[in-house]
């Protein structure tokens, strides 16, 4: 026995007993739609919640990366503008403070250069470029003196500007610098530019400083694209970085670049009053670290929700399934008992009547024997033979009678297991009929059958169907006062079907009644012992057979019962139709 | 003594009427309440035997009629039906009251009864 086996709940096979109710629901199919249907309303609103959550922390985090780069960015922007800015400020000071001549001499400009690097930082050298564009003096680890600088491009604009910080070029010295300097008029006419080498160790030593993600990389570049500082990454001094220069901007901004591995988070700013753009560019990968890890958790809780849910699911739908499918075998069996039990009772009050029936016969033969005993006996001449045989054939007829009677409530109580076959309904309702004539006689209710030849027979169970129409016919009776009438009438509503409809004059129903005289237990003849099963168990037998039974019924006018009936059992029959 | 038996069965009436006449008792019979009335109306009769239950008049009301046409003459009921109505009814109306199959017997004892206990 495997596990599916022993895991298999009673229901999954159907009814084990059998019956004509046996295929009252799919079980499986009702457990299955019940699975299906708890699983999507649990599990689609958690995946959704999921999927949002999932974009939402997704963004956040790539949100919070932009933002970290971007205030990173700004505040090294700051820290380079104040740096060079401050460098500026103090040569602009030194030249204003200081005479052309003074400046000139090699060891005030030494000294200046000393009082510089002490107070501020940052200096390499010092140099006096008169306005012709020659350096005048110079102090420095470079043989720089007498040069002209005319040509050179940040002496053009310190002349034109009035200060200028460069980028970082070779120069005559041929090592990597960036200069800083400051035009200072002179009192007698003419000026002079005072000049600065800034280490740019103490740029790169800022640059380095900052606390970067993983391979993250902070760098300047110039706006043409040529890298003015070391960078991890993306190329070494004066060589030209790979990345685009981004567009110029007043502010800080950030920008994503690339998709997937290589995909990039830039911020940039340029630093104003210079050439230089600061860039930090970050790994995207790198950053997205702890979303892959939280990602990774939400996955798995999601997971993890969506087995124990579908657990719970399939442990309740079973459950339930299983207590409705007891509960449905349950009733099952007590409608079968139900419907015996209804048939054993009407068996039992026909069977007054039937015994009625059959004395009337049984007291002809009394008389006819005894008439003859006593013509034997007690008569002076011997009866002739013709006398004899008749009376011997009234006795005949009599118990031909009486047999009658008795073949027709074995037939009806013979019918107990389900039986399909031909029925013709106009016959089934004679023979029903048959039972209740005497009563019809004594009562004087007129009992008509409009039953046209031509009418097809049905494939059901004869047995069932005198049920249905000895309740219907029963119940009409009871309905009516003596000298009523009662019409049956059988009829095609459809090609597919055959319909009978029992027609009283009786009281009627009340209308509020007419909806429930079908509920089990409803009865209007409760004082006079009717049990409000009749009607409720006839409604049962005609949908075992496939059929419809409808009602009409206007209070004291009459009622009409219709039952409609498939040619085959099971085909589908318009349920609309009536009488 | 005079009887008069009504039942709608014609082979049960006639047969015991004839059984009747040849035990010496004078026995008349009717099919049908208005036969009966007709007869009743004809000949003073001592005792009428009716069926409970026949079609369009009932026992209980062809004794009525017959009671109003006759006052004074007795009846005992056959019924083939013996239910505790019937009997109830049967029996406090009548002299007599006897389930069907009967004994002719019964039949002769209840109407010796019946004309002892004098007038209905």
């Amino acid at each position: 026995m495997g596990l599916f086996d022993r895991l298999r709940p009673a229901f999954w096979n159907g009814a084990v007993k059998g019956g004509p109710y046996r295929s009252l629901f799919n079980y499986r199919r009702l457990w299955r739609l019940s699975v299906a249907l708890l699983a999507a309303v649990s599990v689609t609103p958690l995946c959704i919640m999921t999927v949002i959550d999932y974009g939402v922390t997704k963004r956040a985090v790539t949100q919070e990366n932009l933002h970290r780069t971007a205030i990173t960015t700004s505040n090294t922007r700051r820290t380079l503008s104040y740096f060079l800015d401050e460098r500026l400020a103090a040569l602009n000071f030194a030249a204003r403070e200081e005479s052309y001549a003074a400046l000139a001499r090699p060891e005030r400009l030494a000294g200046l250069l000393a009082d510089l690097k002490a107070a501020f930082g940052g200096f390499m050298d010092l140099g006096v470029i008169d306005d012709a564009g020659r350096q005048a003096a110079y102090v420095g680890p470079y043989d720089l003196l007498g040069i002209d600088y005319s040509s050179q491009e940040w002496f053009k604009r310190t002349v034109e500007s009035g200060y200028c910080i460069s980028d970082v070029f070779l120069g005559f010295r041929n090592v990597p610098h960036l200069v800083v300097s400051v035009r200072a008029n002179r009192p007698e006419g003419g000026f002079f530019v005072l000049r600065a080498a800034v280490d740019t160790q103490r740029i790169n030593d800022i640059l380095a400083g900052l606390d970067l993600s993983g391979s993250g990389d902070a760098f300047l570049v110039n706006h043409a694209g040529i890298l003015q500082t070391m960078s991890r990454s993306h190329g070494s001094v004066l060589e030209r970085l790979a990345l685009p220069v981004p567009a110029r901007a007043e502010r800080t901004e950030v920008y994503g670049t690339g998709d997937g591995e290589n995909s990039l988070i830039i911020g940039y700013a340029y630093l104003e009053g210079t050439p230089l753009v600061l860039m930090v560019v970050k790994r995207q990968a790198e950053l997205m670290q702890p979303w892959y890890a939280l990602r990774l958790d939400l996955v798995g809780f999601l997971g993890g929700s969506v087995l124990a849910i579908l657990v719970v699911i399939l442990g309740v739908a079973t459950f339930m399934v299983e207590k409705i499918f007891v509960a449905d075998q349950t009733r099952v069996t007590t409608l079968h008992q139900m419907e015996h039990t209804n048939r054993m009772a009407s068996i039992g009050r026909l069977a007054a009547g039937v015994a009625h029936e059959i004395n009337n016969p049984l007291a002809v033969i009394n008389e006819q024997a005894g008439l003859l005993k006593d013509l034997a006996v007690l008569a002076k001449a011997p009866p002739p033979p013709e006398r004899l045989s008749g009376i011997v054939d009234t006795i005949l007829a009599s118990v031909e009678r009486a047999g009658a009677i008795t073949k027709r409530l074995l037939s009806f109580a013979r019918h107990q297991d389900v039986h399909i076959e031909p029925v013709n309904v106009g016959k089934a309702a004679g023979e029903v009929l048959g039972f209740l004539a005497k009563e019809a006689e004594y009562r004087r209710i007129a009992v008509a059958v409009e039953a046209p030849d031509d009418l097809p027979a049905i494939e059901s169970d004869r047995g069932k169907i005198q049920q249905i129409l000895l309740n219907l016919v029963n119940n009409a009776f009871q309905a009516m006062d003596d000298g009523g009438r009662l019409v049956l009438r059988v009829f095609a509503p459809d090609p597919d079907c055959v319909a009978i409809s029992v027609a009283d004059n009786g009281c009627g129903i009340p209308a509020a009644d007419v909806k429930r005289i079908f509920e089990p237990f409803f009865s209007t003849k409760k004082k006079k012992g009717g049990t409000g099963l009749g009607l409720s168990i006839t409604y049962g037998l005609v949908q075992e057979l496939g059929g419809d039974l409808a009602v009409e019924s206007e209070l004291g006018k009459g009622s009409t019962f219709t039952v409609t009936l498939p040619l085959v059992k099971g085909a589908a029959c318009e349920p609309s139709a009536r009488g | 003594m005079n009887l008069l038996l009504v039942d709608d069965e014609a082979d049960l009436v006639s047969a015991l009427a004839e059984r009747l006449s040849l035990r010496g008792i004078e026995a008349d019979f009717a099919t049908d309440g208005d036969a009966a009335a007709d007869k009743v109306r004809a000949r003073a009769y001592d005792v009428a035997v009716l069926d409970m239950k026949m079609p369009g008049l009932s026992g209980l009301d062809l004794k009525q009629k017959l009671q109003r046409l006759r006052p004074g003459l007795r009846f005992i009921f056959m019924t083939g039906h013996g239910s505790e109505e019937d009997f109830r009814a049967g029996s406090s109306e009548a002299a007599g009251y006897l389930v069907k199959p009967v004994r002719i017997e019964d039949l002769i004892a209840a109407v010796n009864q019946a004309l002892a206990a004098g007038p209905g």
